[in-house]
């Protein structure tokens, strides 16, 4: 759902470093990326590019995991049978995204509990967009929409990252996003045609969920500091501001042709660079989400923690199960 | 009732839908992420058929969120709070042993739709079965407090179990037809699995007592009426609208 780094400001004098690793390693490496190679976990690689990608790719599926909270909310209140089951299939699809992405993320040495800890003591992020609350059912129209339609921009390079595993769970996952997006759309659409409350639902949607999108990308790429690397090492293959930019081009006409309004008083063509100008981002807002203090963060957070607290017996009670098991086979 | 098909396939559906909106509620929130899948796709099955059965009762949706408590005719088990995880699977457990008897025999049903949807949704039924089966033995006999937890949920369920094979005047004629199954016939096999899963489960069978009933006639529990305020509300909030 979510790819850019997220990091407090303060965090940002660090940039990745390979001073310490072997100049011959590392040249080799160097070179299988910039010849497009995916690279494997049993191969070599610079400390600096795992510890990249655990965090990308753990945040990517930390947001899978508390990106099912704000849409799960509306799963008991989905108005019809059809987007009942639409709406339950797509969290079921986060979830499994979340899956592959512990997967992905575990071959290269961090085990799922370890990243899991991680999220739940406020170590790792997620996605920013997350802590926002969805007030009406034109929320889950726009999450569909805005959100996975951002998703897919970030993501569908990354099925050319050169991580192997990354790249090969991005596949599945993009295909998925992609449904989803039109699913969301979809709900807009219906929206939108619909009474004046209805209307009143998926512009009031729009108004709210049209600057987090847009902060989704992360920040912008003079205040990105490890976004050359990261695109030298084909982890990522496009900077924030190109993909943010591509993001506005594609969503302000689909905006339009529901008859909804974007709300960015400075939004307008600019025919010279063929693309829409738009207004400054409140980088302000988004700093503050990423360090915590978004609308819901705390209620995500406590969610996650409660549910995995609340659930260790059941854990403990599969495992001791397993071990049962395994000692009679073992005795037979 | 005008027609008896439509109270047989309306019976099916909510205690599809009801279970479904259940289960619903423990999306984001389940003990583990595997857990989590499993429960939002069984949920998920049980909505779609929720969708079928209630399409041969009438227009679907208008049956889902536009009847009050009195006119939903799912049993009672299905209607129960999830509880913690063990009571959740108690209930599952109890309630996809007997669907799984019922959508086999209804396979064979004379009514054409009502024998397709069943061969459908058996094979989903059989896998939530499978999967409440597998769990009721790795809680019984798992750690102390799974057990304990599981002897708890199992003894909440269990008064709600009689009800699954009654009979009653409206169904009896579709049975002598051949349109459904014969429930009483079931009780049998049912014992027998519930039985052999609680043995795995090193679990002792709980002891028979008075049946609770009433939800084949609309008499159901407190808790309906609020899954229903929940379910409902859109549909109830904005009369009329298209979604």
């Amino acid at each position: 759902m979510y790819t850019t780094e997220l990091k407090d400001r303060n965090q940002k004098a660090a940039p990745v470093t390979t001073a310490a690793e072997d100049p011959v390693k590392l040249a080799a490496f160097e070179a299988r990326v910039a010849a497009d190679d995916f690279i494997e976990p049993k191969d070599w690689m610079p400390e600096a590019y795992r510890k990249t990608l655990v965090r990308q790719i753990s945040q990517h599926a930390h947001s899978e995991i508390v990106g099912m909270l704000p849409e799960g909310n509306w799963i008991t209140r989905a108005p019809s049978l059809r987007r009942k089951a639409v709406l339950l299939a797509k969290v079921q699809d986060e979830g499994g995204h979340g899956l592959y992405l512990y997967a992905a993320a575990e071959t290269l040495g961090t085990s799922r509990d370890e990243m899991i800890e991680a999220l739940h003591s406020g170590r790792a992020k997620y996605s920013t967009i997350f802590n926002y609350p969805t007030l009406t059912w034109a929320d889950i129209g726009a999450i569909g929409w805005l959100v996975d339609g951002a998703a897919i921009l970030n993501q569908v390079p990354l099925q050319r990252t050169s991580y192997g595993p990354y790249a090969r769970a991005m596949v599945r996952i993009c295909k998925e996003e992609s449904f989803h997006q039109r699913q969301g759309y979809e709900i807009m659409m219906a929206l939108a045609a619909g009474s004046p409350e209805q209307k009143r639902m998926a512009q009031n949607a729009l108004d709210r969920w049209w600057w987090p999108s847009l902060m989704m990308f992360g920040p912008p790429d003079e205040n990105s500091p490890n976004t050359a690397q990261s695109v030298r090492w084909r982890i990522k293959r496009e900077t924030n501001d190109e993909l943010r930019q591509k993001f506005v081009d594609v969503t302000v006409p689909q905006a339009e042709a529901i008859g909804i309004t974007v709300p960015d008083p400075a939004l307008k063509w600019n025919e010279a660079r063929g693309s829409y100008d738009f207004g400054a981002i409140d980088w302000d807002e988004f700093y503050a989400v990423v360090r915590g203090e978004g609308p819901v963060a705390k209620e995500r957070v406590k969610a996650r923690v409660e549910a995995w607290e609340s659930g260790a017996w059941v854990r403990e009670a599969a495992n001791a199960h397993a071990a049962k098991r395994a000692h009679r086979a073992a005795a037979e | 009732m005008a027609d008896p098909v439509h109270e047989c396939a309306l019976r099916l559906g909510d205690d599809s839908l009801i279970l479904g909106q259940r289960l619903s509620e423990w999306c984001g929130h389940a003990p583990m992420l595997e857990v989590d899948l499993s429960l939002a796709n069984i949920a998920l099955d049980l909505v779609g058929q929720a969708t079928l059965f209630l399409g041969v009762a009438g227009d679907a949706d208008k049956l889902a969120f536009h009847r009050d408590v009195l006119d939903f005719k799912n049993c009672l088990l299905v209607e129960q709070p999830n509880g913690d995880f063990a009571q959740t699977i108690a209930r599952q457990f109890l309630f996809s042993n007997w669907q799984e008897l019922v959508f086999r025999e209804l396979t064979r049903s004379r009514n054409a739709t009502l024998a397709a949807i069943a061969g459908k949704a058996v094979k989903e039924v059989a896998y939530h079965a499978r999967f409440a089966n597998e769990w009721m033995v790795r809680l019984g006999d798992g750690t102390a407090e799974s057990r304990a937890r599981v002897v708890d949920g199992l003894e909440w369920v269990w008064r709600f179990g009689d009800e699954l094979f009654e009979v009653d005047g409206v169904i009896e004629p579709l049975i002598a037809s051949g349109v459904s199954a014969d429930v009483r016939k079931l009780r049998g096999e049912w014992d027998q699995r519930i039985a052999r899963t609680l043995a795995d489960a090193t679990l002792e069978m709980p002891k028979p007592r008075r049946a609770a009933k009433g939800g084949r006639i609309g008499h159901h529990s407190e808790h309906l009426g609020h899954i229903l305020t929940e379910m409902q509300f859109l549909p109830r909030a904005y009369p009329g609208a298209q979604w």
